[in-house]
């Protein structure tokens, strides 16, 4: 009986609560939005905020204790010390490189699988794109160390032409965050050739327009904003990756290796540090953006 | 060869002389020439455990069988005492430093170049040796070094220790290498294929070897460099960055860089060596004629433990001599406990570690934190601080 009675009770209020919330649209609004945006503003941009303050702090040089005194110490440095100047260009090629070379890698690879692969395969070959990013990071990794250490794959496959490996290196790096970021730029290109309607083929066709002409006037310009798509992936993973680079990169430093070795002792500069592949990325998008490509995310 | 050892104590001496100075002119900070740490106690006996401690360790130092069942020193510690252990791995000295700040901790497993900064803060009380009754049966040549201890007052329990040595590869490097001019001067005869360890204090090893090849530099501490000096030493290491085919601080990396001669000379520890060897690498090691650096590590006691009566009793039981052996022979060091030795599996394990060999350690200067006041006991000039030893050896690997 009790039961009964308080379940009947509950319902009530429930029914009453939704009532409310009927009667109450931007309630029901801000009771949605509530949560990510918190997540958004407090924990997203918030980290981001903490991160540009800190930068302005400084270190005690025998404690490492973070002193929040502020100053622009940090900013003066980077921008006057040779070496930041060269490992952040350094970082901005590496990721530059390896956006290239994934592009022109990642389109034949796309056009086969969304235009000339018999319909049935093509699901199936996309899972096959898609397994690598099942498999661990480091592991990836770690194999391309063996390939490319010396006597390894790279050196065999490339004796016969009297040619060796590219060793470990900034090469080796370029070489390995492609192959790690290839599916994210095959991915959205995947997808524009997909839906690329046949008839605009024909049609170009009908005008007289060859194949190399068809694919600069007709497919290129569809295609494009997929490419940019991509490249904000391979870009942004590519400059903000720093395990790669110990490991198959020999002696090689990028950002996220200052980073990394600021860290602990000298947290206001790694923070300054930090701050340059978001100023890049944010340049990087804002130069995306242009070409139309982020309505196409 | 120099008589590194004499040297050091000698320049021990002339610091603690000068701290003493500062001590009974009356003042406290720590800015006058010379460490002068905050005077805290230490206690002078132990009353009932806690039931629990919290330690700080390097990986490989505190194991309870999770990581392999059959490598286990903590249940039977957690049997006797009754002191739960609760254990974090630190990546780094520097973590080490971090984390004890949180006063969180017991206990840390600290590297001589993080213990003097320990020490410095007042994060690391000083021990009573007293009440660690192993401590007697450690060897002498760990008691009372320049980083464990500040005016004769131990700051902990050494653990173990072990030297950075040179290892070469025997079909590629010929003549056999007897100097570290192998990874230096002569560096260009392997030009890609040398390595280092990555860390600035690799500075220390630079700078020990124009200790001995540039004595109109005046190194006699690699720790305590001036400003002269330690720009010598920078010099040296960007010439050799032009040979480093890479650096290493996984220890995993270097023996696979070995194995694949990707890597044919440079420094190592005797576990790497061991362990390429064990894989088919072709290596052999040596201490160079120079000497060369070292790590020693302490179990410190937080000035601000919440459990010290546990922690004194792990302290107790890591340098008991069969626990000790079996870290020691787990994680490839020379154990510190001179009767550790008759406990160990392998019976040959304390030769190839010279664990009771004091002449192969008088060559060995280990790892101390640099700091302004110069450890070598000049006062005439300033030392360059381990922070710009980390800013310099950014722009060493350029």
């Amino acid at each position: 009986m009790t039961t009964d009675v308080t379940t009947a009770a509950g319902r009530g209020t429930v029914r009453r609560l939704a009532g409310s919330l009927h009667r109450r649209p931007r309630l029901r609004l801000a009771l949605l939005l509530t949560a990510p945006l918190l997540w958004l503003t407090v924990l997203y941009l918030g980290s981001l905020a903490v991160l540009f303050v800190s930068a302005f702090w400084t270190t005690d040089s025998f404690t490492s204790q973070v002193v929040k005194v502020w100053s622009t110490d940090n900013f003066h440095e980077l921008l006057t010390t040779p070496v930041f100047r060269q490992v952040v260009l350094r970082s901005v090629g590496v990721a530059l490189a390896v956006t290239v070379l994934c592009a022109l890698i990642a389109f034949p690879v796309a056009f086969y699988t969304a235009r000339v692969a018999r319909p049935r395969w093509r699901p199936l070959l996309v899972v096959a794109i898609l397994t690598p990013l099942w498999a661990s990071y480091l592991v990836k990794v770690y194999a391309w160390r063996l390939i490319l250490s010396e006597g390894g794959l790279a050196d065999w496959a490339l004796a016969p032409f009297g040619l060796s490996g590219p060793g470990f290196g900034l090469a080796a790096t370029v070489l390995t965050l492609t192959y790690l970021w290839l599916p994210y730029m095959i991915l959205p290109i995947h997808t524009a050739l997909e839906q690329l309607p046949d008839n605009l083929l024909d049609a170009s066709a009908d005008l007289g327009a060859r194949a190399g002409r068809t694919f600069r006037s007709v497919v290129l310009p569809m295609v494009l904003p997929s490419v940019a798509a991509g490249s904000v992936f391979t870009f942004s993973l590519s400059l903000g990756d720093y395990i790669t680079v110990q490991i198959v990169g020999g002696k090689t430093q990028l950002v996220g290796n200052l980073v990394y070795s600021n860290i602990e002792l000298n947290l206001p500069m790694a923070a300054a540090l930090g701050l340059v592949p978001v100023l890049v990325i944010v340049l990087y998008l804002l130069a995306i953006r242009r070409t139309g490509a982020l309505n196409s995310l | 060869m120099r008589p590194t050892r004499t040297l050091r104590a000698a320049a021990c001496a002339a610091a603690l002389l000068l701290a003493a100075a500062c001590d009974s002119s009356g003042s406290g900070g720590s800015s006058a020439g010379g460490l002068n740490p905050p005077d805290l106690k230490a206690p002078t006996k132990l009353g009932r455990t806690e039931g629990q401690v919290n330690l700080i360790a390097w990986a490989g130092y505190v194991e309870d069988g999770s990581n392999d069942p059959k490598v286990n020193w903590v249940t039977d510690f957690e049997k006797q005492t009754g002191c739960q252990v609760h254990s974090k791995v630190a990546a780094s000295s520097d973590e080490m430093v971090k984390l004890m700040k949180t006063g969180e901790y017991d206990a840390v497993s600290a590297s001589g170049d993080a213990s003097l900064r320990l020490i410095a803060s007042g994060d690391a009380a000083p021990v009573n040796t007293a009440l660690v009754p192993h401590y007697k049966d450690i060897f002498s040549g760990l008691k009372n070094g320049p980083w464990n201890s500040v005016k004769g007052r131990m700051y902990g329990i050494p653990h173990g220790r072990g030297a950075n040595l040179l290892m070469y590869n025997t079909q590629k490097v010929r003549p056999a290498p007897t100097s570290w001019s192998a990874v230096f001067d002569g560096a260009p005869a392997h030009k890609g294929h040398v390595t280092a360890y990555d860390s600035p204090i690799y500075i220390a090893d630079a700078a020990l070897y124009l200790r001995a090849t540039k004595p109109e530099l005046k190194i006699k501490d690699p720790y305590a460099l001036d400003q002269k000096q330690f720009d010598a030493a920078v010099a040296l290491l960007k010439q050799q960055n032009a040979n480093v085919g890479e650096y290493w601080s996984d220890y995993l990396k270097e023996v696979s860089a070995f194995k694949s001669g990707d890597s044919v000379v440079g420094t190592t520890w005797q576990v790497i060596a061991g362990l390429a060897a064990s894989e088919g690498a072709k290596v052999k090691t040596l201490v160079p004629k120079e000497g060369s650096t070292g790590w020693s590590d302490t179990w410190m006691v937080s000035s601000k433990a919440k459990h010290p009566n546990c922690a004194y009793k792990w302290l107790d039981w890591i340098v008991s001599p069969k626990v000790n052996a079996q870290v020691a022979e787990y994680f490839g060091e020379a154990p510190a406990n001179s009767k550790a030795c008759a406990e160990t599996s392998d019976k040959n394990f304390c030769t190839v570690y010279h664990a009771a060999d004091e002449s192969y350690w008088k060559k060995i200067a280990f790892w101390n934190t640099p700091i302004e006041q110069c450890l070598d006991g000049r006062t005439d000039v300033k030392c360059v601080p381990y922070a710009k030893w980390v800013q310099a050896w950014t722009e060493i690997k350029g």
